[in-house]
């Protein structure tokens, strides 16, 4: 690979001659592009100038490219050159002219932007009423013909969002409540008022963390996996397939995901309550001295077992909704990577959004239930 | 760098997949300028010989050099120039979906860093007039494309860095007959005004029969027949029979 090289000689004849020699392509013009282009673009005005190509070793389209652009884009009759080299200069002849878009202040913009979320907005909603009508319909079909129910779907959704969470939601809560224990044992000491952890651990953790917790840590583990998996079904076309062979896709994907999800949901938030209190009655045991046993034979008094069921509905909801808003994502996503990256990190964001909203609609609704 | 005649050797080449031995002292040699098709059988390792070749899977035993260069063995720098010296056309395309055909040409090019935003876009436009996508197209996305369209820009983006060596994996593949022909058509007319060497591998005969100057015929993980068609084809390995023999009437009908 010889590189580049531009000569410029006058005759005697007073005619100026451009010699340009060496291998014009990509590779060898690696170091020297902008350079080349420099002492090309120098003397590229002068029209009298007489291009010589012959010594030219390979050339390739950006070499041609080089020189199409010092010739002013358009063919020099009189430039000496190899037959060879005659095709690929005649290619890049070929290239379309830039049309120019001009920037122009869109003082608009805001507004139109403003109108296009909104419009987004909307057209989420729908897709997502649209969604929940499949699934009635879906639901209305199954009613009548039970031996359709997708069994096996939902009880793979349970054993994969459920069963196989039930480690990391134990660790998870069992530290929130040696924490929670932690932080609030000082200042109940202060108003020598330890054997009210009990109550505050017992109402916060049963009835208000547990489930939310384990709908945050679940939004975060399984809506993920059902956008991605519904997110590819879209890329690869696997949805349509499905549907073609006359399977409804929200029958056999959405609806076994939400009830499995809404089923394991309040399962796996007992669970987790039961690990957040056990972290909680070791720490109380270490700081406040109260023993583990005094602390669980107290709780029935202080937290009312109405909390259990109402934690209980909590929790199935956040996993219906949890799994809805996953699949409604994952069937928006467009078939590129990129768009099932995006619906992935949505689907999160709207999921935990939505279960807290629902948290606070909770909380008004039952509150005057279940306190001591 | 000396002008070495030799594109692609192989030697002595094992390669061994789930213990299963899928070749078994395979040699190749493709000169420069060559258009060499591979055919055989399914799960006789072409597509795998192709990755190997191409340093996507490492052999078990033997080495394979691109340009003289063994690259898997070779310092990173050396692989990267031996890399840029060829194009791979893959079998479903493998355009990048979240990328728009422009950017998907133009990022072999804006990956070198040492050209100018005016020069990539117009050597990415050139590349796609070279397989004949018309600029309003340049926006699309992959998903907006027909397969035949992806082919071509998915050719387009394997030709970005100018390759002295195409690789084409199963070219035309999901194409209709006339499409494939017309594809056909374009990768020879390239190879011409290129001097393109080009590695393929096919099942199709009309491919094998307008643009490949030799056929190398796999069979039980070794290259069984190796010569210009008309040799191949009267190939007694029972393989090459039936693949040519089987597919003769065919051609006879056109």
């Amino acid at each position: 690979m010889t590189p580049a090289s531009v000569q410029l000689q006058t005759r005697e004849s007073g005619e100026r001659v451009i010699t340009l020699a060496g291998d014009w392509t990509l590779a060898s013009l690696r170091s020297s592009v902008a350079r080349v282009w420099k002492t090309l673009k120098a003397v590229a005005a002068d029209p009298r100038l007489t291009w010589d190509l012959r010594r030219i070793g390979a050339l390739d389209s950006t070499g041609a490219l080089l020189i199409w652009r010092a010739w002013g884009e358009r063919r020099r009759a009189d430039a000496l050159l190899r037959p060879e080299h005659e095709q690929i200069l005649r290619r890049v002849a070929a290239v379309p002219p830039v049309e120019r878009a001009r920037w122009r202040a869109d003082w608009l913009a805001p507004i139109v932007f403003l109108g296009r979320q909104e419009a987004k907005f909307a057209s989420h909603a729908l897709g997502f009423v649209a969604l929940i009508g499949f699934l009635v319909l879906d639901a209305l079909y199954l009613f009548t013909r039970p031996q359709r129910i997708p069994w096996r779907e939902i009880s793979a959704t349970i054993y994969k969002a459920g069963a196989l969470a039930l480690p990391v939601t134990a660790l998870v809560g069992f530290l929130i409540g040696v924490v929670l224990s932690y932080l609030t044992a000082d200042t109940l000491r202060a108003y020598g008022a330890e054997l009210y952890i009990i109550n505050l651990l017992g109402m916060s953790i049963i009835r208000e963390l547990g489930p939310l917790l384990v709908a945050i840590l679940l939004a975060g583990r399984s809506g993920a996996a059902m956008t991605a998996q519904i997110g590819v079904m879209r890329v690869t076309e696997e949805i349509d397939a499905m549907a073609t062979l006359g399977i409804s896709p929200t029958l056999r994907l959405v609806l076994p995901k939400a009830i499995g999800l809404a089923l394991a949901m309040p399962l796996v938030s007992i669970w987790s309550t039961a690990a957040a209190l056990a972290g909680g009655a070791a720490a109380a045991n270490l700081q406040l001295g109260i023993s583990p046993q005094f602390f669980f034979e107290s709780l029935p008094k202080a937290v009312p077992a109405a909390n259990i069921w109402i934690a209980s509905v909590k929790a199935f909801s956040f996993g219906a909704v949890i799994a809805l808003i996953a699949c409604h994502y994952g069937l928006r996503a467009k078939p590129n990577t990129e768009s099932v990256s995006s619906s992935i990190t949505n689907a999160v964001v709207a999921a935990i959004t939505m279960v807290i909203l629902l948290d606070a609609v909770y909380a008004i609704l039952f509150r005057s239930v279940g306190f001591p | 760098m000396t002008i070495s005649d030799t594109v692609i050797e192989v030697e002595k080449l094992w390669t061994r997949r789930g213990g299963l031995t899928i070749h078994r002292d395979l040699n190749l040699r493709i000169a420069r300028g060559e258009i060499v098709g591979i055919v055989g059988g399914s799960g006789s390792g072409k597509t795998t010989l192709l990755r190997v070749i191409i340093g996507l899977d490492a052999p078990a035993q033997g080495r394979v050099r691109l340009f003289g260069v063994d690259p898997l063995r070779a310092r990173r720098a050396a692989r990267l120039r031996v890399q840029r010296r060829f194009g791979t056309l893959f079998q479903n395309g493998a355009l990048f979906s979240a990328l728009s055909v422009f950017e998907n040409v133009a990022f072999p090019l804006r990956e070198l860093k040492y050209l100018d935003e005016s020069l990539i876009r117009d050597l990415v436009m050139l590349k796609l007039g070279l397989v004949q996508i018309e600029p309003q197209h340049a926006a699309k996305m992959p998903a907006e494309l027909s397969g035949g369209m992806s082919k071509r820009v998915a050719l387009a983006r394997a030709m970005a860095l100018d390759p002295e060596l195409l690789v084409l994996d199963e070219p035309t593949a999901g194409l209709d007959p006339d499409r494939s022909r017309g594809f056909v058509k374009l990768v020879k007319t390239l190879s011409h005004e290129y001097a393109l060497t080009v590695f393929m591998v096919t099942h199709d005969l009309d491919t094998l029969t307008t643009l490949a100057t030799r056929i190398a015929v796999l069979a039980e993980g070794r290259i069984v027949a190796n010569g210009p068609l008309a040799e191949v084809q009267h190939s007694d390995h029972p393989f090459a029979a039936s693949f040519f023999g089987k597919t003769e009437p065919l051609l006879h009908s056109d």
